[in-house]
């Protein structure tokens, strides 16, 4: 029962060592890890307002829209999108997507490689900058 | 004692019916928000575009009788510059890698079950374009384990979906034509104009001809029959008044390996 100083300053040291990560954050990486970055419009999509869908819906549910649009125009060969608000799209991401969005690495890129996703869509489809 | 457990047992029961009975009263209430999805109105919907082109069955009446070498690589060249197919030959002179949509072949080699003993001259060397036959019966969809290959219900067309392909090679080995080919390497240093319009692969999944599936959505004819000067005929082999079946009608038309009994959709006129 001696030993109290030996072990609370083992504790302290232990739980320094556990928490690593969060006040290592909190010192060194608030400026680039903790800000989300915003995704950057062009001028035609911000001239457009609106995407196929509302804003919120597209920035948590794009990949689930594009997974469809991928199925049914590949499988069922439906092409065209007709959104909730009635307006009419051609379901092709390099087409209609990337006609608005042509800033691939301002507005796709920057969430992707913040969140550290990594969608194979360019193996296969292109964006403006490539085929330029 | 008694009396009390009975008095639990059904207040239990009365209250368990209860919320039972209240939750399926709200989820049938009219105006739930749960069935109707994240959005207010009805929801997105899919159609197909105002200009497409529709049909049961597409075919193909190929009259050989007509064609020349050139109009052959015509059809080549066409096809496969809008289909962003790589030129392994060309670029890397890499013959094993060759990927190709239609070629032409010799008489022999597209109807090796023939057995035409005595074959005129002119027929010998005449260039035979081969594609894909998009079977009615098609033995390359029985064959994929992902359904990456599938014959589209409503027309008839044998697709490639190339998200699915897995690259494990089934189909070739079931295709009895040949028609399909496998990207071994990155497709995409090897293609010359890349066309926007149309997605190019990538290495590990196998392609063949779509007989222009995305032309017909918006109302225009395959490439290769566009370019072939009259050679070639699409149309739609379940309407009686179409094209095709009227030339199938008046002349006498061959299938590629017809006893394999997969039911070739494209004819030819020799």
């Amino acid at each position: 029962m001696n030993d109290k100083n030996k072990i609370i300053a083992g504790l302290v040291i232990f739980f320094l060592v556990l928490l690593f990560p969060f006040w290592f954050n909190l010192i060194f990486g608030a400026a680039d890890a903790s800000t989300a970055p915003e995704p950057k419009l062009t001028d035609k999509a911000k001239e457009a307002e609106t995407c196929v869908a509302e804003t919120d819906h597209m920035r948590t549910e794009h990949m689930q829209i594009l997974d469809q649009w991928r199925d049914i125009v590949v499988r069922d060969g439906k092409r065209v999108y007709v959104a909730e608000n009635g307006k009419e799209y051609e379901a092709s991401l390099s087409n209609t997507c990337m006609d608005c969005h042509s800033n691939k690495e301002e507005f796709c890129d920057s969430c992707h490689n913040y969140t550290s996703v990594d969608p194979y869509c360019w193996d296969c489809h292109t964006y403006p900058e490539e085929t330029k | 004692m008694e009396n009390s457990r009975r008095r639990f047992l059904k207040t239990a029961g009365v209250s368990i019916l209860g919320v039972g009975a209240g939750s399926m009263l709200i989820g049938l209430a009219p105006g739930s928000t749960k069935a109707a999805g994240p959005g207010t109105k009805a929801g997105p919907s899919y159609t197909h575009g105002p200009e497409a082109m529709k049909g049961g069955r597409w075919g193909m009446v190929i009259d050989t009788r007509k064609l020349k070498d050139s109009t052959c690589r015509k059809m080549e060249k066409a096809c496969h510059s809008i289909h962003n197919v790589p030129d392994h030959i060309g670029k890397f002179d890499k013959k094993n890698h060759e990927i190709k949509w239609i070629w032409a072949t010799e008489f022999k080699h597209a109807f090796p079950g023939q057995e035409v003993e005595f074959l005129s001259e002119k027929l010998e060397h005449a260039p035979v374009p081969v594609l894909c036959n998009h079977c009615d019966n098609p033995p390359c969809v029985r064959a994929c384990p992902t359904k990456a290959t599938f014959k589209r219900e409503s027309d008839g067309i044998v697709l490639m979906d190339f998200h699915r392909c897995i690259g494990c090679r089934f189909c070739m080995a079931a295709c009895p034509y040949g028609a399909r080919s496998f990207n071994f390497r990155d497709p995409r240093p090897a293609i010359e104009n890349e066309n926007p319009d149309f997605p190019t692969r990538m290495k590990g999944v196998v392609e063949k001809c779509n007989f222009c599936a995305e032309r017909l959505a918006v109302g225009k004819m395959p490439a290769c029959v566009e370019v072939s000067g009259g050679a070639l005929i699409f149309g739609d082999l379940n309407d009686p008044e179409s094209d095709v079946r009227k030339l199938l009608a008046d002349e006498y038309a061959i299938r590629r390996k017809p006893n394999l009994g997969t039911f070739p959709s494209v004819f030819y006129i020799v």
